[in-house]
């Protein structure tokens, strides 16, 4: 392990993961809206609103799946440091991380079961760009209609067809968070 | 800042994680009622440890709290609740409603409208609506994932029979975006349409162990019949301090002659109220 995996945490870890946890919650809980998420410095390729999602959320109880983007040594090594997330495959997930094309096929993620659709995973989904137009989004928390740049669109509404099953996403690019509840109604743009 | 002895906002880290994975799949799936691993608070249960577990994990230093009981801000529960968090957070706190960033409430929703910048914790005491139908948890369970609350509806029709209307008057039912029926804790049913908020509404029960969400602009239904709509009714008084006809009110006893009078249970909103007209 190298002396790098060390550094990029949160310098005041319960002030800079409550700033983190409000912005993931306004994200989540207001789909489309974008918000800044800092303090975390992980090495390449993960972005620093991933980082700082995996400290806010992440510890030694959350299995985590490393999807093949971002399965390096680097990363595996501040994950352990700064989370002590255990790694383990796709199905017994209760957090991933990875581009969405790494991530696929998502049907291998816990969608929860019918008494307890809370044990389903979060995709924690790197994207390169993240911006408020793209898909249409109705449901929960929008007032008429938002919209978010989905990188696509069929598998969140195979997702909402689920519901109360179904994961949830994170989107993930450089300082920046988006949330996509299974709750959201996704139509194309 | 806050006392050194204490993490901030009191719980340690680890656990705030665990609330706040909770509190994320209580936002995802509206109205379902998430488990998480209640700690025991220094304070007892019924006095908002769920409530007072859920706002730890959410505030941040820069916010405004405010706490309320029954809609006052001055009783004791209210108080205490607001210095732990001074105490523990460093917190600013407020009585005023529009400043408010966080609001922890017992049995009441504020009456002046929320916005979007603003948390509203509930403190819960029993989260599930059909425990008192159905006493088993196991059952229960079973009831939500299969969406079978036709013993509500019997519950709610019963009380027509008997006493021409339905007779609960606090904790009524709702039904959460079409899918799941929540206790939306005891507040008057009066308050009921305020539960479709821009704010977002977190909802803790310490004892019982459960967290649940009513995210910004969802869509909350009081149950009731095509013949017997929803009503929520109000004392057919005006404030007697403010003169507000639109509020819920409190009755208050004044002497042991049967003197009476009716005043706002939100106090911050009758102060304002009585301060704009003087």
């Amino acid at each position: 392990m190298s002396l790098s995996a060390l550094d990029g945490g949160f310098a005041d870890p319960p002030v800079e993961a409550a700033h983190a946890f409000r912005a993931v919650l306004q994200a989540l809980s207001r789909p489309g809206r974008i918000e800044r998420i800092a303090g975390a410095a992980p090495p390449s390729p993960c972005s620093p609103a991933a980082g700082a999602v995996l400290m806010t959320l992440c510890d030694p109880t959350t299995p985590l799946f490393l999807a093949p983007s971002h399965d390096t040594d680097d990363v595996r090594a501040w994950i352990a440091f700064h989370t002590a997330a255990p790694l383990c495959g796709p199905e017994t997930a209760q957090f991933a991380l990875g581009t969405w094309g790494a991530l696929q096929p998502v049907g291998r993620f816990s969608v929860g079961t019918s008494e307890y659709p809370d044990r389903s995973a979060t995709l924690i989904v790197e994207v390169e760009t993240l911006a408020a137009g793209g898909a249409r989004l109705t449901g929960p928390g929008i007032e008429t209609e938002a919209a978010l740049s989905l990188p696509e669109v069929d598998a969140f509404r195979v997702n909402r067809a689920r519901f109360p099953l179904g994961f949830d996403c994170l989107f993930t690019c450089g300082d920046r968070v988006a949330g996509l509840p299974r709750s959201t109604i996704v139509a194309e743009g | 800042m806050s006392d050194t002895d204490y993490n901030f906002a009191y719980l340690d880290e680890q656990t705030k994680r665990m609330i706040r994975r909770a509190i994320l799949k209580g936002v995802a799936v509206p109205g379902y009622q998430v488990p998480f691993a209640s700690r025991e608070m220094p304070m007892p249960y019924g006095w908002g440890t769920g409530g007072v577990q859920v706002s730890a994990a959410c505030l941040t230093p820069e916010d405004t709290f405010k706490v309320i009981d029954q809609g006052a801000d001055d009783t004791t529960n209210a108080v205490s609740i607001r210095k732990f968090f001074e105490k523990t957070a460093g917190v600013a706190v407020t009585e005023k409603t529009a400043e408010a960033t966080i609001i922890q409430t017992r049995h009441r929703i504020p009456e002046t409208p929320l916005t979007e910048d603003q948390i509203l914790v509930y403190q819960v005491p029993i989260p599930e609506p059909l425990r008192f139908l159905e006493p088993r948890e196991t059952e229960t369970r079973k009831m939500h994932a299969l969406e079978e609350y036709g013993l509500m509806h019997v519950k709610l029709y019963e009380d027509i029979s008997r006493h021409g209307e339905i007779a609960t008057a606090y904790a009524y039912p709702v039904k959460v975006e079409g899918r799941y029926v929540m206790d939306p804790s005891p507040i008057p049913k009066f308050d009921n349409p305020k539960l479709e908020s821009a704010a977002l509404q977190l909802f803790g029960a310490g004892r019982e162990q459960r967290i649940y969400a009513v995210p910004p602009f969802t869509k909350v239904v009081s149950l009731d019949f095509e013949d017997h709509p929803f009503d929520p009714s109000k004392a057919p008084h005006p404030c007697a301090l403010c003169g507000a006809e639109d509020t819920y009110l409190d009755e208050v006893i004044t002497d042991d002659a049967g003197g009476r009078m009716f005043v706002c249970s939100d106090t911050d909103f009758c102060a304002r109220r009585r301060g704009e007209a003087a």
